[in-house]
């Protein structure tokens, strides 16, 4: 096979604005060719997948709540990644936040005050950031490759919620489950309509919104900009390539945090051994499919919060595990990589042998 | 069987998957590449071989068959980084959350199945030496293949000439290509290589290690492996040794368990995680160290001009 790539005069941005809906076209026909394979009907998976949870009103809801964590690590993750910081420990950071902010609601349920909720919620920034400072410290004073440090956090963050919730923090009232105490009404994020989905969302729009504004519009956007695309430029413009290192991963940590606790607090309302289906790993899926770009960001959040929504309902009404989300997920990540490329470069199929050799 | 050869059998089947999924990365690595994707390629491997041993009832076809699954995996990553230049990292992290999600689609039907062991070779008359017999000779074919593959890797590596283009092409690809080096063949053959390798470590899990299928049985040896690469400084000696040590470390977490010691499980299963953030720091420390033995193309993309 003879496939070159000739790079573009300059980068096309038509691609990259098309580049996620190629990407998701391809997804969507390589699932019909999946669900096929599983001995479905593809057009009625698709439909029961994709469509069916966009018909009811508590599933809008749901959509919402699980968008959330995804939106709100997401951004977080944006920042690091289009400063060159590579942090995949999302999942472990939204633990460790989940965890610092339950300390309140565990240990001190008898205090109930206008204060509990903002003193949990700046509790779980708090637990996000300080897992989140441990690979930038090593990065910044070890040289650490943060890819490694960061994920082995978040294995040993969900070992300690195992032993809390099995342990110390397990509910004494609970009939031996590995659970903790429900939270008081004090404790609990305020719903945001009649249903599931709470206050949350409002701290995921906000984030997009900052985001948006600090990228687009300040001179720490085009900094963390800068020591993404030419680090070396931007050590001669004066930028700290440790404190961008600082930077990235304590505010993604923060993020990652408030949406532990925000899940807990809203959507959950105790611990139990398992808080999450991996949000912390489908928010870097989310981080690309938006191009790293808020706002994109919040769209491809609620797109991935489908696919986990999608996947019950394919359990449920056809029987296919709802393992096929995470296949989802991976293609569509993989497919979105794919087609980046196309901004960059053209593709020429078949070109003249005057390159030499094709691989 | 006294208690010290049973620690020492443990921990070689403990370090084997490791050092079969390191081994093949840091083929790849010294190639330039850097696959973040061994957890999923290891994982698809593992209940591949698990399936491929059920249907037929032999192991070695299971092999067979999680290799060609970590392959698989292997060439769609050498498609999107070096043939269409994507983002390494992240196409690493892809391939991971993809290997993940089909291994545990695929996996579903095999839960609470009995699986079919690797049955050790016993080398006759050697394996029934006092004390290191039945550790040095009476092991699985895995077992041998592992250690075959750490001395191969190194002779091809460091006195044939293939080894030295494979060096040339991660340490500076522009004159590799210059030299008439093709570049792109020589990383996607690594790539293969280190996909087979990973697939191998993770039929190991599923075939012999714990023979059976258990969702997210890999827990996340394919990361641990990706960091003994570093530790080892892409050296395959250094890199038996820190399998071996990890091995250690997650067999010395099952006994001190068994024996109770008053440590909750979870700090114990803890234990080879933070191992390995203390080694990555430990060897990090030592910047010269490190600087002079990545690969200095490590992760970076390669268009050839024409």
């Amino acid at each position: 096979m003879r496939l070159e790539l000739e790079k573009r005069a300059e980068h096309s941005a038509a691609m990259a604005l098309l580049s996620p809906v190629i990407a998701l076209a391809l997804t969507l026909v390589s699932g019909a060719i999946l669900f096929a394979a599983l001995g479905q009907n593809p057009a009625r998976a698709l439909y029961v997948f994709f469509i069916d949870p966009l018909t009811a009103s508590w599933s809008l809801q749901e959509l919402v709540v699980k968008a959330t964590p995804l939106i709100l690590i997401g951004v977080g993750l944006a920042v690091c990644y289009l400063s060159n910081t590579w942090n995949i420990g999302g999942e472990g950071q939204f633990t460790a936040g989940a965890l610092a902010g339950s300390i309140l609601p565990i240990l001190f349920a008898g205090f109930e005050s206008p204060l509990t909720l903002p003193l949990m919620l700046l509790m779980g920034v708090a637990g996000g950031m300080a897992w989140a400072a441990i690979p930038a410290f090593l990065k910044v004073r070890f040289g650490t490759n943060e890819i490694l440090t960061s994920l082995m956090l978040v294995y040993i963050a969900q070992l300690l919620l195992d032993w809390l919730v099995r342990g110390p923090w397990r509910d004494p009232a609970g009939f031996n489950f590995p659970e903790s105490r429900m939270f008081t009404a004090a404790a609990t994020l305020p719903a945001l309509a009649d249903g599931r989905m709470h206050v949350g969302a409002i701290f995921a729009l906000i984030a997009v919104a900052a985001l948006a504004v600090v990228l687009m519009k300040t001179r720490k956007g085009f900094e963390i900009r800068v020591l993404g695309q030419a680090p070396r430029a931007g050590r001669f413009a004066g930028f700290s390539q440790n404190r961008m290192v600082w930077f990235a991963f304590l505010l993604a940590g923060g993020l990652a945090g408030l949406a532990g606790i925000s899940e807990v607090s809203g959507s959950i309302n105790q611990l139990t051994p398992v808080i999450s289906p991996g949000y912390g790993f489908t928010a870097i899926i989310v981080a690309f499919l938006g191009r790293l770009n808020p706002i994109g960001i919040l769209f491809s959040g609620l797109l991935l919060a489908l696919s986990y929504l999608g996947g019950e309902a394919a359990q449920v009404a056809l029987g296919i595990s709802d393992k096929t989300t995470r296949v989802f997920q991976g293609m569509l990540l993989f497919y979105v990589l794919a087609c980046d490329t196309l901004i960059l470069y053209r593709i020429r199929l078949g070109g003249p042998a005057a390159t030499g050799k094709g691989a | 069987m006294g208690m010290f050869e049973a620690i020492l059998l443990t921990v070689i089947t403990a370090a084997t998957p490791l050092l079969l999924a390191a081994i093949g990365e840091l083929v790849v690595e010294r190639s330039g590449v850097l696959n973040l994707g061994v957890e999923g390629m290891m994982i698809l491997g593992a209940v591949m071989g698990f399936a491929a041993a059920q249907a037929t009832g032999s192991p070695y076809a299971g092999a067979l068959c999680a290799m060609l699954a970590g392959m698989t995996l292997a060439l769609l990553f050498g498609f999107l980084t070096i043939h269409l230049v994507a983002n390494q990292v992240a196409t690493g992290l892809a391939l991971t959350l993809l290997g993940l999600g089909l291994a545990g689609m695929i996996g579903e039907a095999f839960v609470g199945r009995p699986g079919v062991r690797l049955q050790a070779i016993d080398i006759p008359v050697l394996s029934d030496l006092p004390v290191v017999g039945r550790i040095l000779f009476g092991q699985d074919l895995l077992v041998y293949i592992s250690l075959a593959l750490v001395a191969a890797v190194t002779y091809v590596l460091f006195h044939t000439r293939v080894g030295l283009v494979i060096r040339a092409v991660g340490d500076n690809h522009g004159s590799a290509h210059a030299l008439g080096v093709s570049v792109r063949k020589v990383r996607y053959l690594a790539v293969l290589f280190g996909g087979a390798c990973a697939g191998l470590a993770g039929g190991y899990l599923s075939l012999a290690y714990t023979p059976q299928w258990i969702e997210g049985m890999t827990a996340g040896r394919g990361w641990i492996a990706l960091a003994l690469v570093v530790f080892a400084t892409w050296r395959p000696l250094r890199l038996l040794a820190g399998a071996y040590l990890f091995g250690a470390v997650g067999i010395m977490q099952f006994h001190a368990q068994a024996h109770g010691f008053g440590i909750p499980s979870q700090f114990l299963s803890a234990l080879p995680y933070a191992a390995t953030i203390a080694v990555l720091v430990i060897i990090s420390r030592n910047r010269i160290l490190t600087r002079i033995n990545t690969p200095a193309c490590l992760g970076r993309p390669f268009v050839p001009d024409r």
